[in-house]
């Protein structure tokens, strides 16, 4: 099924499911890259100065 | 001897600061004691594999055993880590801070068994990403497999920067700063995990609730979801509190020290006994409903609990002795406050959770649909079992690492002075 | 009831894909002697293997036709026997349940209701086993290969060619021999017609019967003997209450056999 298997289906339930699994898919993708570019320009800047948990 | 000796040096330089943990030589023994049942484990599994599912007692007429019931079951119990995540972040109760990191490694353990013991449940393991590929949609099973993939990550990622806090790790400017920056993001991450909790929890009570050739299982509901689906997410929220309680005390105890303040497993144990007492009378009123509807479709209520072991006692057990008195104890501040009192709630109310889940998947199968059906019972054999068990001792060893050289504990130091 | 369901809706589903066909099954219970030819013939026909040290074993034995023998239980001289010879129902589910309940579950797409014909198929190289099906459908019609399938030395050679043989740890159950409905129209197809014959597409159960208790055809052709069988007073369908909507007709004028089926509704015989 789409994208998967690069097949469209018109399916209301279909795009609600998948959108919902994109969404989520993109969301953790956008956060890991955040968190991993932030780190790294905090530690190019020398930035030492978190508080730790 | 030497090379004893550096791996020694190794081990105490990986544990975190101002904690005390068993020697290097206690730890390997404890982790080499746990290799055995493992080892067993490991070999259940690769007869499955290997010889297919006829070494299990499944059948034709038990497609689902314990694999499906202890899936549903670690899922409900791993439902702690969401839970916890959900007030932690999004409620924001601050003080839950010293205990969400021990709920998210139960929830690691929980979600790698669930999807573990399903890839030897199912018959042709090398086709399991045909679930994702030509997913149904409508199919309970497919929102469960996406959901609990999908919230599986959630929880590495929430995981990973306990990983980068250990001591070594954390010197380095870099994973240091990544670190800081996924605590900072860990809001946005628990409200994602509590949307996919919602989900799969609930999609797992749609599994048995969609059989609407199955009298005993099905149930009508709410636009595309059976009643089950709501039962089985407030269940999931009762009793995983409870699990994330019970294996922070099997960890004091292994560990001879208190690791959590009493007063953050008293939050945690208020919230599981309300949420059980409002899912027991959900699902005392489900199961009224049921009694008359499932009249309706000629399944009369007596026919459900005819054929032993599956008696009227199962009803009584499962709401009664591990659903009330739990409950009862969870809601007492007093009966709360004995630890031995607690521990038997918390014990009694995953016990329970555990039932339902069997009765929900097994006991659906053993009742006879057609009248000219043979009731036939089922129990697992070994193989089933020492590959479900597999995973306990897998968690057992994950907890271990997870405790000698991460900083889990946020209040071990101000507990235990050193 | 009966003519509302598999009546008059057939081209809803298919628009502009020609006729639609529901093929089913009337089994005359008064003439079921279960010598279990069906059994036979269905093996055969489909490539069933079997295990020669488990054969009394019906839990892991897989047999597409099943033949149940049920008892009035009642003492001699009252006692009496029925069988009851049992193929995929090929439901097709009707009011708040559209879907058939096995269709409906798999997560994979790897079962198909067909609303061009009917039939319920299933994809065997796109099963990955994990059985929900079989624990939705109530009339344990799915099998699993608990085991991989082999057959004596030498048998392989007398395998259809027409029907695949299935690798373990995948779910089959009976296809209405699809394979012959394929044949036949290809035959009618080579012919330059566009229907297949009534005669051209039976089932292998149905041709094995010795006493010529299974009828196969078109539930919706008049032309068929099927059409006017399913509506005899004494016919029924199991478990019509759950609403599962089987296109398995069985016609017994004894009382007990028709309530073993479940179908007293308050309007005997009608679901």
């Amino acid at each position: 099924m789409f994208p998967f298997a690069f097949e469209w289906v018109n399916d209301p339930v279909h795009f609600v499911f998948m959108g919902s699994v994109y969404t989520v898919l993109i969301l953790l993708v956008i956060i890991l890259h955040y968190c991993g570019i932030r780190g790294f320009l905090d530690w190019l800047c020398k930035k030492e100065d978190h508080n730790d948990h | 001897m030497r090379f004893f000796a550096k791996f020694s040096e190794l081990d105490s330089a990986l544990i975190p600061k101002g904690v005390k943990r068993c020697s290097f030589q206690c730890f390997l023994v404890w982790i080499g004691i746990l290799h055995i049942p493992l080892m067993v484990g490991v070999v259940a599994t690769l007869m499955c594999w290997g010889l297919a599912l006829n070494v299990t007692y499944l059948n034709n007429n038990f497609p689902f055993g314990l694999w499906i019931a202890a899936d549903l079951g670690v899922i409900a119990l791993g439902a702690g880590a969401f839970f916890t995540g959900f007030l932690r972040y999004i409620v924001k109760i601050d003080e839950l801070k010293n205990i969400v990191n021990f709920a998210v490694v139960v929830g690691v353990i929980c979600y790698a068994a669930a999807q573990g013991i399903l890839g030897v449940d199912i018959g042709q393991p090398l086709r399991g990403w045909f679930i994702f590929w030509h997913a149904n949609v409508h199919s309970m099973l497919t929102e469960v497999a996406f959901c609990i993939t999908c919230y599986f990550m959630v929880l590495c990622i929430e995981y990973f920067p306990l990983i980068l806090e250990n001591r070594r790790i954390y010197k380095f400017g870099f994973p240091h700063g990544v670190a800081h920056h996924l605590h900072e993001t860990m809001p946005t991450i628990a409200a994602i995990g509590v949307f996919l909790s919602f989900f799969h929890q609930g999609s797992l009570g749609g599994v048995p609730g969609v059989l609407y050739g199955r009298p005993f299982a099905f149930r009508e509901g709410f636009l595309v979801w059976p009643w089950t689906f709501f039962l089985f997410i407030l269940s999931a929220i009762a009793c995983g509190p409870c699990f994330t309680i019970l294996i922070t005390w099997i960890t004091e105890k292994f560990a001879r020290k208190r690791l959590v303040k009493r007063n953050v497993i008293d939050i945690l144990a208020k919230i599981s006994g309300r949420m059980l007492a409002l899912y027991l009378i959900l699902k005392t009123i489900d199961t009224l409903y049921w009694v008359k509807v499932a009249g309706d479709v000629g399944s009369p209520f007596r026919s459900f609990y005819a054929n032993q072991p599956y008696g009227y006692w199962v009803l009584v057990m499962e709401l009664g002795i591990l659903g009330v008195i739990p409950a009862i104890i969870l809601l007492s501040t007093k009966a709360r406050q004995n630890e031995n009192l607690l521990i038997l709630a918390c014990l009694l109310n995953c016990a329970g959770i555990f039932m339902n889940r069997w009765i929900m998947t097994v006991q659906t199968l053993a009742v006879p649909v057609m009248s000219f059906d043979k009731f036939i019972s089922y129990h697992p054999n070994w193989v089933e079992y020492a590959s479900t068990l597999l995973w306990l001792w897998l968690g057992a060893i994950f907890i271990s690492l997870t405790y000698r050289y991460l900083p889990i504990f946020p209040q071990e130091k101000e507990l235990n002075p050193y | 009831m009966k003519e509302v369901h598999h009546k008059g809706h057939g081209n809803e589903h298919h628009k502009g894909h020609g006729r639609t066909y529901k093929y089913g099954m009337v089994i005359d219970l008064d003439k079921c002697t279960g010598c279990g030819a069906c059994m036979v013939a269905c093996m055969a026909e489909n490539n069933l293997p079997f295990r020669k040290d488990n054969t009394n074993d019906r839990l892991t034995q897989n047999f597409w036709m099943r033949v149940y023998k049920i008892s009035n239980g009642r003492p001699f001289p009252d006692s009496e026997i029925c069988y009851i010879p049992r193929p995929c129902q090929h439901c097709e589910g009707y009011d708040h349940h559209h879907h058939t309940p096995c269709v409906s579950v798999c997560p994979a797409t790897a079962t198909d209701y067909s609303h061009e014909t009917g039939i319920v198929s299933q994809i065997y190289t796109r099963c990955f086993g994990c059985r929900y099906c079989m624990a939705a459908c109530p009339y344990h019609v799915r099998v699993f290969n608990w085991w991989d399938p082999k057959w004596p030395k030498g048998m392989n050679k007398y395998l259809n060619p027409d029907v695949s043989v299935r690798m373990r740890g995948v779910v089959e159950k009976c296809s209405f021999c699809y394979h012959r409905l394929q044949r036949a129209r290809n035959k009618a197809y080579v012919e330059g017609r566009r229907e297949v014959h009534e005669d051209e597409y039976q089932t292998a159960c149905t041709q094995a019967c010795p006493a010529g208790a299974v009828t196969f055809g078109d539930l919706i052709n008049p032309k068929h003997k099927v059409y006017k069988l399913k509506d005899s007073p004494y016919a029924f369908r199991l478990l019509e209450k759950l609403g599962t909507n089987p296109k398995v007709y069985y016609v017994s004028t004894k009382d007990w056999v028709r309530k073993a089926g479940k179908v007293f509704l308050g309007n005997e015989g009608r679901g």
